[in-house]
């Protein structure tokens, strides 16, 4: 724990205070920066990287009260841990501090042991939040991390119009029998390279995988114009790019690859799902069932792309849409008005 | 007198913790620097600005504590806690306290 060694940014007014803070923070083996006031430092940390602020809070132009408030308004500063070091006097500041967001305080003139083990500290809360950052953009889209970052993780979810695309390779069980068990790998990250592509540049979320097929989701987190069309021009993309694939396949004589879409627009109740210490983004309700069982029904017409009435309603270009027979899909009571993409 | 403005305890642990050129260098910037906080001091007495005025003593403070000068500390404290009303004479009282405390820390400088 004591190995870890940072960045630090000392931000104090008095030119003896910076010196000492500086030579203190380097004996230990940190690197040290200084800034002279608040309004410094907000700049210097949008330019650099830090890993600990070490923040007076008496200062001109901008003080530490100030700095730990505009921290906390800025979603990439927010979690920068934060030692207030200060002679301020009385309790009530240093509970303000606290209050505001500092993670710890320390009285001048600093105690070097109470510094090291502060420090370290914090930078291995630095570096824990650093990891559970870089593990949540594995996991999670982007749009999703972001608004765990934003909002925080909680249970619970929202009622949002959304569009839900269903997406998975036609006979993939069959189709991997005769391949090497690396080949089947590769061949899958190919797919979801393709398909995460078309759905994150179409503004939407991956938020399932499960063996060949996945699910994705437009318009929540992030809200979209118009969910459905750019649900189906992902798919469409998808499907671009998956025939591109195929002629470099056929040219290697290996079997062609064949996807089903289904795409249904409508309510759908988003949010994070899961227990405190396992969770995940994804939505329910009856669309997302609508798009799964839309996607299904591809293998019995031969369409790639099917649509539910919604979703055909909201396209900028209906046209470019059959009329498919109606449907009768188990869970909905009613008859489903069916459009393929042409 | 060294003994009442500056508390050499303090002085020592300050040289061995952070090596004694770097004390002295620290001392040294103490002393070009206070003059600028008195001129803040003045400067903001002459114009009622409380803020500037309760900064640059808290500022004095901090550092005098840095040295173990606690005499200096105490009375730069008083100041800061007070409210504007503080007349002249407690920063005429601070200013002759630093002047002493300074030649005690030249004089600590070339020990």
């Amino acid at each position: 724990m004591s190995d870890l060694k940072g960045h630090l940014l000392i931000v104090d007014d008095n030119k003896v205070n910076r010196l000492l803070m500086s030579r203190s923070v380097e004996l230990l083996g940190h690197r040290a920066s200084v800034a002279e006031n608040g309004k410094i430092a907000m700049q210097m940390l949008q330019n650099d990287t830090y890993d600990v602020l070490l923040l007076d809070i008496e200062m001109p132009e901008m003080d530490g009260f100030e700095v730990l408030a505009a921290l906390q308004k800025d979603v990439s500063l927010r979690d920068l841990p934060v030692i207030v070091t200060s002679s301020v006097e009385g309790l009530d500041n240093i509970v303000r501090c606290i209050e505001l967001g500092a993670q710890d305080y320390i009285p001048k003139p600093v105690n070097k042991t109470l510094l090291n083990a502060r420090v370290n500290s914090s930078l291995e809360k630095k570096r824990l939040y650093d990891e559970q950052k870089r593990l949540l953009q594995r996991f999670a889209t982007d749009e999703v991390a972001q608004d765990l970052q934003e909002t925080g993780f909680s249970i619970g979810g929202q009622r949002i119009n959304a569009s839900v695309l269903f997406c998975d390779i036609r006979d993939f069980t069959a189709l991997s029998e005769d391949m090497p068990p690396e080949a089947i790998i590769e061949l899958l990250n190919t797919y979801y390279t393709l398909m995460f592509e078309a759905v994150t540049s179409n503004g939407g979320i991956v938020n399932l995988m499960i063996g060949d097929g996945l699910m994705a989701l437009f318009g929540a987190p992030k809200s979209l114009e118009n969910s459905a069309q750019s649900a189906v021009t992902a798919a469409q993309e998808m499907l671009n790019m998956i025939e591109m694939l195929n002629e470099e396949r056929a040219m290697e004589n290996a079997p062609i690859l064949r996807v089903g879409f289904g795409i249904a627009t409508g309510e759908v109740v988003a949010g994070y799902a899961g227990t405190d210490a396992r969770a995940t983004y994804t939505c329910i309700g009856k669309t997302v069932n609508l798009a799964a069982r839309l996607e299904a029904h591809t293998k019995m017409v031969p369409e790639a792309i099917l649509l539910d009435e919604t979703t055909h309603r909201h396209l900028l270009d209906g046209r470019q849409c059959k009329t498919m027979p109606v449907a009768n899909f188990k869970g909905f009571t009613e008859a489903q008005q069916v459009f393929a993409l042409r | 007198m060294t003994q009442e403005l500056i508390d050499t305890a303090v002085f020592e642990e300050l040289a061995d913790a952070m090596g004694a050129d770097f004390a002295a260098e620290l001392v040294t910037t103490f002393l070009s620097d206070a003059p600028n906080m008195f001129a803040e001091m003045t400067q903001a007495l002459a114009t009622r600005d409380a803020d500037a005025y309760r900064r640059a003593a808290h500022s004095i403070k901090s550092n005098a504590q840095v040295f173990g000068a606690t005499l200096l500390a105490d009375q730069a404290r008083d100041i800061e806690m007070a409210t504007m009303t503080a007349d002249a004479s407690a920063l005429t009282a601070l200013q002759t306290n630093f002047d002493q405390t300074a030649d005690v820390l030249k004089a600590l400088l070339d020990e």
